[in-house]
């Protein structure tokens, strides 16, 4: 399976600020009653972004000067709470190729790079600093270099760091490990024949 | 060299080392539901792929369900479908199904042990963050997305890489009327909502030794609420004796060989961790949320923080808690009106959470006006209520007793709050939104202190509200 060498995204950003952005927040549970991912897009920060009748609330993402931007800004602990996968989906799906913030909850990040998004973490002072520049000017491009763990835009750049487990797979294009766990798997099947508890 | 819990496990299931570093670990024990595992199935179908060990992924449905009503369809045709779908995915792939008419049905952190399936020293996934509950067992235990489901069944193993080992020490003795719930909610509040992130937390002192494997179960449950993505006990007789003749625990001479492996699988004495934090637990009171996070907690003893006597960050985030909870900043958290009590939930669903408060609640009124709902975690939990005599103490005190599920804690079933309800809950998470409505609100709190509220109306010191002394 051969997958992308996802080496840097290159789009207009979004901040959307605070911290300690939750999973439920990111993607409300009601809209995981499903059995496919498709059209979770939809429904990203769905209750922080819609009144009850379905009118627009303040928010960047309804915001028309950040439409069709492909990297998203936040801050602390982005993405803590449940493990739904749906929400790095949803991400993906409304079209964000890459999320920066000050650092990230472990199950988040974990499920993002799996699906090959890219979880940079960058200063906080360094964000504030990005968003105010993007908000100044919404058609700013902005890189996030993934080999290189720079943040550029304009002539300017800032430092990002990420896990090197993450960094390395997302530029070698084995973001997706199936393909070597499969390879694994009679490594596996011997290893678990040594367990009594896996005796079938 | 003396080893931790987590070493001797990690190192007991590492398969290989992968290319960008990560260990591929083997995964002893699956669990799944049917929020996350239907797309995993689609992938496995897409990419021509089989369940590789059948024998170790174990199904439940616990989200979905609706406790009011057993029939099915449900009323909900996505729930519905839902349902269907994992019954045609256990089938396809040949799992075990702990389906609604199996009398074993439940919440899948609450099933598991109850079954003997979660073990000491053996390795656990599944698609839900509060799989770090198993680690009560002395299991490593890791919350899982989707795709990592898929990879799961496909290889019974997972690309991972490893975490440090944190010490959570809480000596002494915890006073009356502190219970598990309060203890954990504690340690969030103290080592912050990310203070885990990268970290396993290894629970442990004298209140440890002396708790019982489903005041274990509570702490664990709520590493993630902490940030740590695995949270476990060391396993000694109370784990063994938890086990010993449940329905998947070894038995006859296999029993004792299993006890003597558990034993070793410990933390030796002396051995190294990357963090150690010690709580005296006499500093620990009934803790009650009023934010938007599960840190956000005070005694109820105390005030509720107010923005302008708080710096930076704090500031910003008790502004925005508060703005949603419609608190008044400065204000006692003890008196705050409740509208709903829930008392449920994979952190607090289990027999001794109802029994203890069953044996304060006992001639006992829910205040006029309080929706007030006691959910079992599992079919076999409403069972052994029902053989106690349990649920007739709850219907009597005007609590609706309820069949097992999920329930008010995440709401994708038909228990939600209403508007802006403010809910007195024993379940994990006060997020926004999370039960349900938009603008709904959550205080966390230990199930006593839930039917404190609910008799009371308002949020109240059970100690004072039983006499607990």
């Amino acid at each position: 399976m051969a997958l992308a060498q996802i080496t840097s995204v290159t789009g207009r950003g979004v901040c959307v600020p605070g911290n300690d952005i939750d999973t439920d927040r990111i993607i409300p549970a009601r809209f995981m009653k499903c059995v496919t991912f498709d059209g979770l897009g939809e429904y990203l920060f769905y209750d922080v972004r819609k009144n009850a009748d379905g009118t627009d609330k303040p928010h960047p993402l309804n915001d028309p000067r950040f439409r069709g931007a492909t990297v998203l800004l936040s801050g602390a602990n982005f993405g803590c709470g449940s493990s739904r996968e749906h929400a790095p989906q949803a991400i993906q799906k409304y079209g964000f190729r890459a999320v920066v913030a000050e650092n990230f909850a472990e199950i988040f990040f974990g499920n993002a790079t799996t699906l090959g998004i890219p979880c940079v973490s960058a200063k906080r002072e360094d964000i504030a600093r990005v968003a105010a520049e993007i908000e100044a000017n919404p058609g700013l491009e902005l890189t996030v270099d993934v080999a290189g763990q720079q943040l550029r835009y304009g002539n300017q750049s800032v430092p990002v760091t990420m896990r090197e487990s993450a960094r390395d797979a997302l530029i070698h294009g084995r973001w997706d490990a199936i393909g070597e766990l499969l390879e694994g798997l009679p490594a596996a099947q011997a290893l678990a024949r040594t367990h009594p508890y896996l005796a079938a | 060299m003396p080893k931790s819990l987590f070493e001797k496990v990690w190192n007991a299931h590492a398969v290989r080392t992968l290319a960008n570093g990560q260990t591929q670990l083997l995964i002893g024990t699956h669990l799944i539901h049917e929020v996350t595992s239907p797309q995993a199935f689609g992938m496995l179908r897409d990419l021509g792929l089989k369940v590789a060990m059948p024998h170790r992924t174990f199904a439940t449905v616990d989200h979905i369900v609706p406790t009011d009503q057993f029939a099915e369809p449900f009323a909900d045709p996505l729930a519905d479908a839902m349902i269907k779908e994992l019954r045609r995915n256990c089938a396809d792939f040949g799992l075990t199904f702990f389906d609604r008419g199996t009398g074993k049905q439940g919440i899948v952190h609450i099933v598991g042990p109850e079954q003997g399936i979660t073990q000491p020293g053996t390795t656990i996934a599944c698609g839900d963050s509060h799989t770090s509950t198993h680690g009560a067992f002395g299991a490593i235990a890791f919350g899982i997305g989707t795709t990592q489901i898929r990879d799961v069944l496909a290889t019974q193993t997972m690309a991972l890489g490893p975490l440090k080992v944190r010490r959570i020490n809480v000596r002494g003795r915890l006073r009356p009327g502190v219970y598990a719930k309060d203890v954990i909610l504690h340690i969030i509040r103290t080592l912050g909502v990310n203070g885990g992130t990268g970290y396993a937390y290894e629970y442990g002192g004298e209140v440890f030794d002396r708790f019982s494997m489903e005041e274990r179960m509570t702490v664990c449950n709520m590493s993630i609420e902490g940030g740590a993505r695995v949270g476990y006990v060391n396993p000694d007789e109370t784990t063994f004796a938890y086990l010993k003749g449940r329905p998947y625990a070894p038995q006859g001479a296999e029993w004792d060989r299993a006890v003597e492996r558990w034993r070793a699988v410990a933390s030796d004495p002396g051995c190294a961790y990357d963090d150690v934090v010690t709580i005296d637990a006499a500093s620990i009171a009934p803790t009650v949320t009023w934010g938007i996070n599960p840190g956000q907690g005070v005694a109820i003893t105390e005030n509720i923080p107010d923005p302008r006597t708080a710096l930076g960050d704090d500031k910003a985030s008790i502004e925005e808690a508060l703005a949603y909870m419609k608190l008044q900043p400065g204000a006692p958290i003890k008196g705050t009106h409740i509208d709903v009590a829930f008392l449920g939930s994979c952190t607090n669903g289990r027999l001794s959470d109802f029994q203890e408060v069953a044996r304060h609640l006992k001639g006992r009124r829910v205040a006029p006006g309080v929706k007030a709902i006691a959910v079992p975690g599992s079919q076999g939990v409403g069972r052994l209520c029902a053989e106690l005599g349990i649920d007739r103490v709850f219907r009597e005190a005007g609590f609706e007793w309820r069949d097992a599920g999920c329930s008010m804690c995440l709401a994708m079933n038909p228990d939600k709050l209403v508007g802006d309800q403010l809910c007195a809950s024993s379940s994990n998470r006060n997020f926004k939104g999370r039960q349900g409505s938009p603008t709904g609100r959550t205080l966390l709190m230990s199930p006593l202190m839930v039917a404190a509220a609910a008799i009371r109306g308002s949020v109240a010191d059970a100690r004072e509200v039983f006499g607990v002394s």
